[in-house]
């Protein structure tokens, strides 16, 4: 017989039965990446928050009954803009607090007596910044009244907050990962009770241990591999279309922005590999196990 | 054909029986003992019958012999090594020299019958281009030349045993142990395949038969082992 002949799979194809396997694992890859990239998002949106409010002091400036509203605020920012640590000032204008109010007070233009606050934006230095007491004593004997929003008082507890999420997040990552362990180690397990008499033929003609291990670690590393690309290319999908639709809403309510940076994207195919890695891993470890348990 | 067996890596003893069973004792679970007191030894090169009613634990014997079991009393050594005090590591390379036909064939049943006689081949580490003529050769010599591409589901009961025959000798390995190798097949085949077992016998196998075929036994004329309710009562009467 002089024809090539290429010799078969010892593990026979089992594609009926891997389907489902498959899904579950892509499934379970895809909420993985969706938490790690939940967990940059936090990432990013908590060294934006902070960064932001360390190096800005908000004054809201009340005018007395009968002053005009425009000089106190000008004014104030003058005055605060020679503190030491100040860089800039930024005197907002009414129409820009009016803005702000109107999720309460409606759409409707406001009378001009009525009481707007000004607000006035210290940009300073986030290593040296004036403090709080310093900004109330200089307008202490002013015409108007000043109140201080010190920002940096609560960045500290929207750090905690923030880096609470960031740490969940990376530990769902954690246990959806150890899950598909858990789902790849039962499959394996299966299909060796299932392929059984592979596993007893190659023992009986002499095949060692780690021959009949590596037909079942090189089974579920593909598998893996391939739920592994699916599920990290879906979350990917689902993250830029989730970062584009949800965007508006995020910017409103101070949600992290879902959409991938260019780290994930490099990121995202390195979890079909890992994933791979991690269906091989457990796979080996079920199977040694079970053989070692099966055959003395 | 022209394969060579793997280096055991074992320290074997050349001048030692293939295989010795000293008052061997086997029992599954806590089940009743089903071999007793079992001794014997094999030289290496002999050819010999195993005989006995069915139930007086032939079956077990040869599956001590092939390491599938280990026994629960007694000591067993192949070519002079104490298989009790072998690690799991070692058992496969000692394995690999021993060829075995089973009663039920255990033929994979998605692999050709060419893939199911080169497994041996295939496990030892040989690449299918060297030995891919030698297994056509010896499907023609079985009677299987036709069905080298046919699944075992497809072959009678004769043409399975065949395969199963043909793939315990591929590797021409030291110990041959066959359990109704004839069992499925006509007797023209079946003087046919004791040919092939006598053959590999005369170059330096050592051949242990499981059998109930009286007449077969007769016909060869070599030393016959008979078990009884677990029990060997004869060692080396010649039929």
């Amino acid at each position: 017989m002089t024809q090539k002949r290429r010799p078969a799979p010892l593990l026979p194809p089992e594609a009926g039965r891997d389907l489902p396997l498959l899904a579950v694992c892509a499934i379970l890859v895809f909420l993985a990446c969706l938490a790690v990239i939940g967990a940059a998002g936090t990432w990013r949106a908590s060294d934006a928050w902070t960064s932001q409010l360390d190096s800005e002091i908000t004054l809201q400036v009340i005018a007395a009954d009968g002053t005009d509203s425009e000089e106190a605020a000008e004014e104030a920012g003058r005055l605060a803009g020679g503190l030491p640590g100040v860089i800039s000032v930024e005197v907002r204008s009414r129409a820009a607090s009016e803005a702000l109010l109107r999720p309460w007070l409606g759409g409707a233009s406001l009378p001009d007596d009525f009481p707007v606050p000004r607000l006035v934006t210290l940009n300073v230095d986030p290593e040296n910044p004036p403090l709080a007491s310093a900004i109330e004593t200089l307008f202490a004997d002013a015409a108007y009244r000043v109140i201080v929003d010190d920002n940096r008082l609560w960045a500290a507890a929207l750090s905690r907050a923030s880096a609470t999420v960031r740490w969940f997040a990376i530990g769902l990552a954690a246990l959806v990962c150890a899950a598909a362990a858990a789902v790849i180690a039962f499959a394996a397990r299966a299909a060796l009770s299932m392929r059984r008499d592979v596993a007893e033929a190659l023992h009986l003609v002499g095949a060692p241990d780690r021959f009949i291990v590596g037909l079942f670690q090189e089974r579920f590393f593909l598998l893996g591999l391939k739920a592994g690309a699916a599920g990290s290319l879906l979350a990917l999908g689902s993250a830029f279309a989730l970062g584009e639709i949800g965007g508006t809403a995020g910017a409103i309510f101070f949600l992290p922005s879902l959409l991938p940076g260019w780290g994930a994207i490099v990121i995202l195919p390195l979890a079909a590999f890992a994933s791979g890695l991690v269906a091989a891993i457990s796979a080996r470890l079920a199977i040694v196990t079970a053989l070692h348990k099966r055959w003395s | 054909m022209d394969q060579t067996h793997a280096d055991t890596g074992l320290d074997l003893d050349p001048d030692a029986p293939a295989i010795r069973f000293d008052t061997v004792g086997m029992r599954y679970g806590r089940g009743p003992e089903v071999l007793s007191d079992v001794s014997f030894e094999l030289a290496r090169g002999s050819f010999q019958f195993l005989t006995g009613p069915s139930g007086a634990g032939k079956t077990s014997l040869l599956r001590l012999i092939y390491l599938a079991e280990r026994p629960s009393r007694g000591l067993i050594s192949l070519f002079g090594q104490d298989t009790s005090i072998m690690g799991r590591d070692d058992l496969p390379a000692l394995r690999r020299r021993i060829g075995v036909v089973f009663q039920d064939f255990r033929l994979l049943s998605h692999l050709s019958v060419f893939d199911n006689v080169a497994l041996p081949l295939r496990v030892a580490g040989q690449r299918v281009a060297g030995y891919r003529e030698d297994i056509v050769e010896l499907l023609n010599w079985v009677g299987l030349g036709h069905q080298v591409d046919a699944l075992p589901a497809t072959l009678s009961g004769g043409e399975q045993q065949r395969a199963a025959i043909a793939r315990a000798v591929v590797s021409r390995p030291e110990i041959l142990i066959a359990d109704e190798p004839t069992g499925n097949v006509d007797p023209d085949m079946a003087r046919r395949l004791l040919r092939l077992f006598v053959e590999l016998n005369r170059l330096g196998t050592t051949v242990l038969i499981a059998s109930h075929d009286i007449s077969l036994i007769r016909s060869m004329k070599v030393p016959v082992l008979e078990l009884a309710d677990g029990r060997l009562i004869t060692k080396t009467r010649t039929a």
